[in-house]
């Protein structure tokens, strides 16, 4: 037994450890391929170099990160035999079309486009490659649907029928598969958490190059750029996070309770927790600093609607709540920040401030980062609070591990965070390396044929084993 | 229910398409790695990492419809297959990592290029390797107990197994070497036709071990291949495979260029439809067979409109992409 537990731990934690590390790489190249489609297209219309310029500078970035995210996501598809078979077996003939359908229609569009849109230009005219370009977006976001799709299938369960065998097997609608109750939230709530992860990515290193030299006008051109992004989509973002979060509460209210931190029920009117620390053993949370009848204000949109508590739900069925009420405040906590660089950054363009009012840019260059924490917090949240279930009310994740000797789980598991730290740091290294890299250094008119992303870049001083061929 | 049984057939057809067309495809990727060490560092890797960087995640991506559809269409199977096997899954997924970070890295960081180069070859010869195993460990069988995997974590190593591995690697290889001849010259072209005078008679020879093995393990292989009427699907194997073999032989001896590669590509599908001829209809030898982990029929007939309407496509742009990039890759950076 003890055995058993011990190796569904560890398939727990190797699952988190490469889901995360894999989603850090989609979070930045679902929006970075769009922002490429956007500049290559400004290009081809206003004939502006800056364009072409800062095309070529994010392409070398989109390239690194779009390899890591690729060999990261190979590990997830095959992970779910190799770990979760029991899951895979009962849940295949549902989840499994639609992971299928992800390969047909978007894993092989972008790689079919990705060569052209990194080493074709001069092969194939430009309508063509920015044809390819726009494929390869197109090709994250299909990507990003179908998988959405299944995982929110795995939250909130509809349009199936159970089987003799035990399987999950669909029923006759597709479409009540596909389209279920939380896939609309979370496909926008994810889309648009993407494009600001990218937004203050590019922002950041806009910003760290105006602090140098304010009159660049590559970095003026992205700054402005990410700060439009970030002032329009935090807003929005802010918007579809509480749709998103009403949609929970009709279907998992125990997760809502774990995120509020509502350990008991409140009969007229529940509070808002803004900060506190969960006190399991206790069940209360310590130190709370709360605003009353707030929290039904928001959810029920009536200060003193009741609201339910942990305590009206089975013990050996709440989630987790120490992770997931800390994870959705750091959630939150970071969009309330992006939308108050938004703000700032529409006041200072405002005053024609824009690129050289240090407030805004240490700022901007300080949340560069924010994006991949909020990302990975909202999928802690998404994915712990849905616990101790992996089908939502229907299967849970302790029948749904594979049966695996617990040593053959903790050498994979140590081999894993091995070679991720190692490749993925290295990987990382090399991003902030081509990030500080000059946007404005890269000639409109390379010598000889273009030679980008993978190949040899005899450009900067700082590769000379790359010039000597 | 005639459709049913239908659609589980077609089903296998396209599983195995797949991941036939993973293994040449990304094969020919995986032996460039396999091989690279004996390059010299500058314009030779240059050339022969050139030769694949657009064109390598496109390949990959059969791994992905192979695995991915094994779960969309075989669930069961999946669900077996991938827990009997786990060491050398994980072993080929995280050589996969080293060997796709690898192309763009080396031009990332000048300093380490030899690491990755190293991490390169590692990657690729580890993942070569761990397919290989795989295959073994699948023909020799798994242990099957209410619907799970039922055997120990070590199970697939057998000699058997590792014998299928190495002439994976030898396979992949060849096929680099005939994919190198095709697409570049000069020296990288020359160390790529020394490599392929020498694999292919390498393949030739672990193919009859790994059949003469196969044989021995399963008696009734033996009974699939040589009894009536049978022996007249399987009679022309061997004998085409010889022909092939001496295509080749001349192929070579004339300096040819594009044809070793598809020669190459004749003699793996030979192998496969060998590979098919003992298998079928077994997903799992001996236990589990297509209609005993074949999805829903709904899950078929959903997905089979998909499949239908994309791969065409996919073979579209697949080709297209690889006309663009199509000739030598040039002494001189790319293209
Ligand atoms: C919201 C988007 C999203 C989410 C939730 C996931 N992925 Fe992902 N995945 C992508 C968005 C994406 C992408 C944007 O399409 C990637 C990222 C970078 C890339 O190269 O493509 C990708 C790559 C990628 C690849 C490589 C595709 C190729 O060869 O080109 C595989 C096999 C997977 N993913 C599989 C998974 C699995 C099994 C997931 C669930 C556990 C998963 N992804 C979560
Ligand atoms: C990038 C997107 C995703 C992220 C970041 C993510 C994150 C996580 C995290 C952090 C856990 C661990 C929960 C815990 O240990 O308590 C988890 C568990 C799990 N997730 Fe997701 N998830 C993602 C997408 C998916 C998808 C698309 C599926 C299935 C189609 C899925 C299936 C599972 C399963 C089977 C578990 C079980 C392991 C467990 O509960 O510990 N996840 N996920
Ligand atoms: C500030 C307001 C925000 C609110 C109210 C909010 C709300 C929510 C809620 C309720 C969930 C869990 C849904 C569930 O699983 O049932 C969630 C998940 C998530 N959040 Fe947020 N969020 C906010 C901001 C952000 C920001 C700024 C980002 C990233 C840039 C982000 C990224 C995500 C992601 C990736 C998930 C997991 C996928 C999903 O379930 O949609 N969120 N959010």
């Amino acid at each position: 037994m003890f055995d058993h537990f011990d190796a569904l731990m560890l398939a727990r934690i190797q699952f988190a450890f490469t889901v995360s590390f894999h989603f850090i790489f989609p979070a930045l190249t679902i929006g970075l391929a769009s922002f490429l489609a956007v500049l290559e297209g400004l290009w081809l219309w206003t004939d502006r170099s800056v364009y072409l310029d800062l095309f070529k500078f994010w392409r070398k970035i989109f390239a690194v990160a779009f390899a890591m995210g690729v060999v990261s996501g190979i590990v997830m598809s095959y992970q779910f035999g190799t770990n979760w078979s029991v899951f895979s077996d009962k849940a295949g003939p549902v989840i499994g079309p639609l992971m299928a359908y992800e390969v047909l229609t978007a894993f092989f569009l972008e790689a079919g486009f990705l060569g052209v849109m990194l080493f074709g230009m001069e092969k194939v005219g430009k309508k063509l490659h920015f044809t390819a370009t726009c494929l390869v977006a197109l090709g994250t976001f299909i990507s990003a649907f179908w998988i959405l799709s299944a995982n929110s299938w795995m939250h909130t369960p509809t349009g199936f029928e159970m089987g003799e065998n035990g399987q999950f097997l669909p029923g006759p609608s597709w479409w009540a598969i596909i389209f279920n109750p939380s896939f609309p939230y979370r496909l926008t709530h994810t889309i648009t958490a993407a494009y600001l992860t990218t937004a203050l990515t590019v922002g950041a290193v806009g910003a760290w190059r105006l602090l140098k030299n304010s009159s660049s006008v590559h970095a003026r051109t992205m700054f402005s750029m990410a700060m439009w992004m970030v002032a329009i989509a935090a807003p929005v973002q802010i918007v579809l996070g509480d749709l998103h979060g009403l949609n929970t509460l009709e279907h998992q209210p125990a997760k809502v309770m774990a995120m509020e931190g509502h350990y008991q029920s409140y009969p007229d009117g529940a509070p808002l927790i803004l900060f506190g620390i969960p006190n399991e053993a206790e069940k209360r949370i310590d130190y709370a600093i709360q605003i009353p009848k707030a929290s039904s204000l928001i959810l029920k949109h009536d200060r003193n609607a009741p609201m339910a508590g942990l305590d009206t739900i089975d013990p050996d069925k709440q989630p987790p709540v120490t992770l997931v009420f800390f994870a959705f405040r750091i959630m939150v906590g970071l969009g309330m920040a992006m939308l108050g660089l938004g703000l700032l950054s529409l006041y200072a363009r405002f005053c024609s401030r824009l690129y050289d009012m240090p407030l805004l840019l240490r700022f901007a260059l300080v949340m560069g980062p924010s994006g991949y924490v909020a990302v990975l917090a909202g999928w802690i949240t998404t994915e712990v609070g849905r616990q101790p279930y992996t089908i939502y009310g229907l299967l849970t994740t302790a029948d749904s591990v594979a049966p695996l000797a617990a040593p053959a789980v903790a050498a994979s598991l140590i081999a894993f965070i091995v070679v991720y730290f190692f490749v993925f740091g290295a990987g990382t290294l090399y991003l902030f390396k081509l990030m500080a890299a000059d946007p404005a250094g890269v000639p409109v008119h390379e010598p000889g044929p273009i030679r980008t992303a993978g190949l040899a870049t005899p450009l900067t001083p700082a590769h000379p084993s790359m010039t000597s061929e | 229910m005639t459709l049913a049984i239908d659609l589980t057939i077609v089903w296998a057809f396209i599983i195995a398409f797949a991941v036939f067309a993973y293994v040449v495809l990304d094969g020919f990727d995986l032996g460039i790695g396999i091989l690279f060490p004996a390059f010299k560092v500058g314009d030779s890797r240059d050339q022969a990492m050139n030769s694949i960087a657009p064109v390598w995640d496109g390949n990959e991506t059969w791994l992905v419809l192979g695995g991915g559809g094994l779960l969309a269409a075989f669930p069961l199977a999946y669900a077996i297959i991938l827990p009997a096997l786990y060491p050398p899954i994980i072993a080929m997924l995280l050589g996969l990592v080293f060997r796709g970070v690898a192309f763009e890295f080396r031009w990332r960081d000048p300093g380490h290029r030899a690491f990755w180069d190293f991490a390169f070859t590692a990657g690729s010869a580890t993942a070569a390797f761990a397919q290989g195993i795989a295959l073994g460990a699948l023909l020799q069988g798994v242990k099957v107990a209410d619907r799970a995997y039922a055997g120990g974590w070590l199970d697939w190593l057998t000699p058997f197994s590792v014998l299928t591995g190495a002439s994976v690697v030898v396979g992949y290889a060849l096929l680099g070497s005939t994919w190198l001849i095709w697409k570049t010259e000069g020296e990288a072209q020359a160390v790529a036709r020394r490599f392929a005078w020498i694999l292919f008679p390498a393949i030739l020879v672990a193919i009859v071990f790994v059949s003469l093995a196969t044989l021995y393990l399963h008696p009734s292989y033996v009974s699939r291949w040589f009894d009536m009427p049978n022996v007249l699907a399987t009679a022309p194997v061997p004998v085409l495979t010889a022909a092939l073999s001496w295509a080749f032989w001349r192929a070579i001896r004339e300096g040819a260029e594009a044809s070793p590669f598809f020669l190459t590509l004749g003699v793996f599908l030979l192998t496969f439809i060998g590979l098919g001829i003992s298998m079928f209809p077994y997903v799992i030898p001996g236990s589990i067979t297509i209609w005993d982990a074949a999805t829903a029929p709904r899950s078929q007939a959903f997905m089979l409109v998909g499949a239908a309407l994309t791969v065409p496509l996919i073979l579209a742009y697949t080709i297209w992409s690889y006309w663009v990039f199509r000739g030598k890759v040039g002494s001189h950076g790319y293209h």
